[in-house]
Order: C-alpha cells, then sequence, then structure tokens
C-alpha cells in the first residue's frame, strides 16, 4: 500500500537542529484526545433517558471501542512501524473523528448501532493506532531516557479523561435532547480533528545517523539493556514476551481490580464504621485514584530510567503484593491507610502502562518496538477481562451469601496478592533475548519491512 | 538577522506553542480534578 507523500516517512525525517522536545507534544495531541475513551460514563446515561436503552447496551460503544483498540494496536502496529508515525496519527485522527461523526449521526436519526459501530467500531481502530503511534518514534528520539518519554506521552492517555469528563459534562447539560447530545459528538469530533492535528504536523523522526550526546555511553553499561534487534514475528517466539505479557496482564488486573469498583468498594468498606463514606466522598476516591494513575505513569515511568525497568517491575509488583496485604490486613481499621494503600497501587499500574515500552525496548531494540508493544496490548484487554470478572464475581457471591462491609472484597484482594506475586516471579525469569532471534546486523533500518 | 538565527527562533516559537496547545487543557483538566478532590474531601 503506498503512503501519500506528506504523510510518508521519508518527508518528516528530521533536519539538523531539530529540537527532540517537539515530539513529546506531538505525542501528547494524540494521547489526550484518544484518552478521552475513559470518559464515556459521561454520555452513558444520557443516551440511556433519551434513546431508552439499558446500562448494558450504553456501555457497548466503550466495550467495542476498547476490544477495537486491542485488535488494531496489535494487528496494525507492523503498518504503523512501516509507514511512520505522521501516516499512524492522520490515521487515527480521521478514524476517532469520524467515530464522533458517525455516533452523532446515529443519535440524531435515533440509530443506536451507527453510534456502537461509529464509536467502538471506527473510532476503536482510531484508539488502538494512535496509542502506538508516537511510541517507537519518542523511543527512538529519548535513547537516554525512553522511560521518562513513553511516560509523558501515557500519562496523556490517561489525562485525557481528566479534560474530557468536565468538558463533556459542561456540554451537555442537566438534561440533554437527542439534539444536545448529537451536537456534542459533532463538536467532539471537529474539536479532536483540530487538537490532533498539531502532532500530525510537527512529529518528525530522527534521521539514521542522530544519536544525543548522552546516549551511547548510557546504554553501553547496563547488561539488561540490548543493543540488538529483535523482528517482531521473532519477538513472539521469545519467553521474554510471554513473560512481559504476564507480567503486565496480572499488574494491570490488579489495579482494575479496585479502580473498577473503587466507589463502592470504599462505601461497603467503612458503612459500619463511626466514619461511614458518602457518595459524594466515594466519588473523590474515585478521582483521587485517577490523579495517582496519571501521575504514576510519568514519575514511576522516568524513575525506571535510573533504577531499571525489571527493578521498577519488581517494586510495582512485590510493594502492590504487600500493600494489598496491609489492606486486607487492616481491613476497616483506618480510612486513610486504605485510601494511600489504594493510591500506590493505582500509580504502579499507570507506572505499569508507561514502562512497558522502555523494557520492550531494552530487550527487543527499537527496529519494531511499536509493532511488539502493540501485540503485548493484548494483555490489557485480558486484564480488563479478569480484572472485574474476580472483583465483581466475588462481590456478588459473598452479598448473596449475607456477607457485608470489607467481607466483601476480603477473597479477592488474597487473589490479587497472589496474581501479584505469580506476576513478580514472571518479571524474574525475564532475561536477555538470545542471539537466534537477533536480526543480523543492516537489515534494521527505520521503516524496513517485516 | 541570518537565516539560521530566524529558523531557529522559529523553532522556539513552534516549540512555545506545541507546548501550551497540550498543557492548556490539561492544566484545565487537573484543575477541575483538584477543585473536585477538594470540594468533596476538604469542604
Amino acid at each position: 500500500m503506498a503512503v501519500p507523500g506528506f504523510l510518508a516517512r521519508s518527508r518528516i525525517v528530521a533536519p539538523p537542529g531539530w529540537t527532540r522536545w517537539l515530539v513529546p507534544p506531538a505525542a501528547l495531541s494524540i494521547h489526550l484526545s484518544i484518552g478521552q475513551a475513559y470518559a464515556w460514563s459521561v454520555f452513558k446515561t444520557p443516551l440511556e433517558k433519551t434513546l431508552g436503552l439499558s446500562g448494558t447496551q450504553s456501555g457497548l460503544p466503550f466495550q467495542l471501542g476498547i476490544v477495537m483498540l486491542g485488535l488494531s494496536a496489535a494487528f496494525g502496529g507492523t503498518l504503523v512501524e512501516r509507514n511512520g508515525p505522521r501516516w499512524a496519527m492522520a490515521v487515527a485522527t480521521v478514524c476517532f473523528s469520524t467515530g464522533f461523526l458517525l455516533a452523532a449521526l446515529g443519535v440524531a436519526t435515533g440509530q443506536f448501532w451507527l453510534v456502537v459501530a461509529g464509536y467502538g467500531g471506527v473510532g476503536g481502530i482510531g484508539l488502538g493506532i494512535g496509542y502506538i503511534s508516537p511510541v517507537s518514534t519518542l523511543i527512538k528520539w529519548f535513547p537516554d531516557r525512553p522511560g521518562m518519554a513513553t511516560g509523558i506521552a501515557i500519562m496523556g492517555f490517561g489525562g485525557g479523561a481528566l479534560i474530557a469528563s468536565p468538558w463533556s459534562s459542561a456540554m451537555l447539560g442537566t438534561s440533554p435532547t437527542t439534539g444536545d447530545i448529537a451536537t456534542a459528538f459533532l463538536i467532539h469530533g471537529i474539536v479532536y480533528a483540530v487538537f490532533m492535528t498539531l502532532g500530525v504536523l510537527i512529529v518528525r523522526v530522527p534521521a539514521d545517523d542522530w544519536r544525543p550526546a548522552r546516549a551511547a555511553a548510557q546504554t553501553a553499561a547496563k547488561p539488561m539493556i540490548s543493543t540488538a534487534n529483535v523482528s517482531a514475528a521473532n519477538a513472539l517466539k521469545t519467553p521474554q514476551f510471554w513473560c512481559l505479557w504476564i507480567v503486565l496482564c496480572l499488574n494491570v488486573t490488579a489495579g482494575i481490580g479496585i479502580l473498577e469498583k473503587a466507589a463502592p468498594m470504599i462505601t461497603d468498606f467503612f458503612k459500619h464504621t463511626s466514619a461511614p463514606v458518602s457518595t459524594a466522598s466515594a466519588a473523590g476516591f474515585v478521582a483521587l485514584l485517577s490523579l495517582t494513575n496519571m501521575l504514576g505513569r510519568f514519575v514511576w515511568s522516568s524513575t525506571s530510567d535510573l533504577v531499571g525497568r525489571k527493578n521498577i517491575y519488581r517494586f510495582y509488583l512485590g510493594v502492590g503484593a504487600l500493600l494489598y496485604l496491609v489492606i486486607a490486613l487492616t481491613t476497616n481499621g483506618s480510612k486513610l491507610v486504605f485510601v494511600l494503600c489504594a493510591m500506590l497501587i493505582l500509580s504502579f499500574y499507570g507506572g505499569g502502562f508507561a514502562t512497558l515500552p522502555a523494557y520492550l525496548k531494552d530487550l527487543f531494540g527499537t527496529y519494531q518496538v511499536g509493532a511488539i508493544h502493540g501485540r503485548l496490548l493484548t494483555a490489557w484487554s485480558a486484564a480488563g477481562v479478569l480484572g472485574p470478572l474476580i472483583v465483581d464475581g466475588i462481590a456478588d457471591s459473598q452479598k448473596a451469601a449475607g456477607k457485608t462491609g470489607p467481607d466483601l472484597y476480603q477473597l479477592s484482594f488474597w487473589i490479587m496478592i497472589g496474581l501479584l506475586v505469580v506476576g513478580f516471579v514472571a518479571n524474574e525469569c525475564v532475561r536477555p533475548v538470545k542471539e537466534k532471534f537477533h536480526e543480523p546486523t543492516g537489515q534494521t533500518a527505520v521503516g524496513s519491512e517485516a | 538577522m541570518t537565516s539560521a538565527e530566524g529558523r531557529s527562533g522559529g523553532r522556539t516559537l513552534l516549540l512555545v506553542i506545541a507546548w501550551l496547545w497540550v498543557l492548556a487543557p490539561f492544566a484545565y483538566g487537573v484543575v477541575e480534578l483538584i477543585r473536585k478532590v477538594v470540594g468533596l474531601f476538604g469542604g
């Protein structure tokens, strides 16, 4: 497939003197936009009221969007590597914005299937391609600080919901009609198209011979950082890929276990204490978790540049398990302890996402790191099912057995501790990739065919 | 002003605009979030 000239990788090779600090805002313009997906819940109640939908139905566009994110990142990763970041960002912009426009048409005509297919299907492709679009470019521009660079971008994905949630709510008002919702979708589509275009315009790839002054000395000294390259196809054959798949899946499962049920969890936990938590305070707790989830992406991922990727995952998984243990043992003894532990666990959840591209770069090189990252994101999809399944399933069964308060969640917490320990062991199994999987020297030029 | 100086000045301006472009909405989101947290736990 021929890529139009303006979008071609050859057109965006940075000239001498180009500053690499223009690449993070390019990446952020994409990630801050597609992060809107996590604010979909703002549209749920208005859609239910105006189109007569159930809660399950109104969640379908988001669910399909996340499924499409995983699939398009997994299957589109190689294409993104080959065609370059401008092409990928342009595709993400067109798909994500078109998704909103189709959703607007669907609401205006009362055709909910069009909302699902538009926002979830077409928009979901934009989510997946957009998520991986800047990753390998950032790593190539910041070989000396890959954790920090990808941390900035992936923090944007967490921050997208922070922007979209109040913005969309203000646009919808208190009792929106179908016309108001359709208009809101239309405005979202147009504004996000303009906002994301900045990334398309300013993104650049470094010239093949470009190196930052600090990089060479730093990468040569660390045994877990490979200077060889592994293709996406070969990466799937290595035990390292599958160890990291388990690490990501279990770290995300542990975070989602709290995130997905945060409001009812804190309310149930302190229901029978002298200081019960109101519904409004529970919403504040959720907001606090969003903040630490976002900050963890930048802080921990940047820290990984100093302490190493394997060590930071030891920290996420080991300390995460200990924090769950503290919650399980103290139960509802202290609200402060509960909130602090949950905040730290969520910061590790975010950090786990953000540090992953740098870990992959250390193990597999920069050659097709975006495509490998895309394939690994299937672990996210699996965790998205596994986490809620465990916590919701156990809470429901405990409730049916007549239990209340912390007892609804105790078993889930012990399971999370077990999962994190398994993840810790999987991380310990990560070793440098064997030479037989390396690409021959000289055949890994940027953007070459997979 | 030489053309190299002009190019450098233009890139600095682009850098400032690009960061403002993304940081302004991000700051709006963070402020809204902090207001929510403070209002609920402290207010």
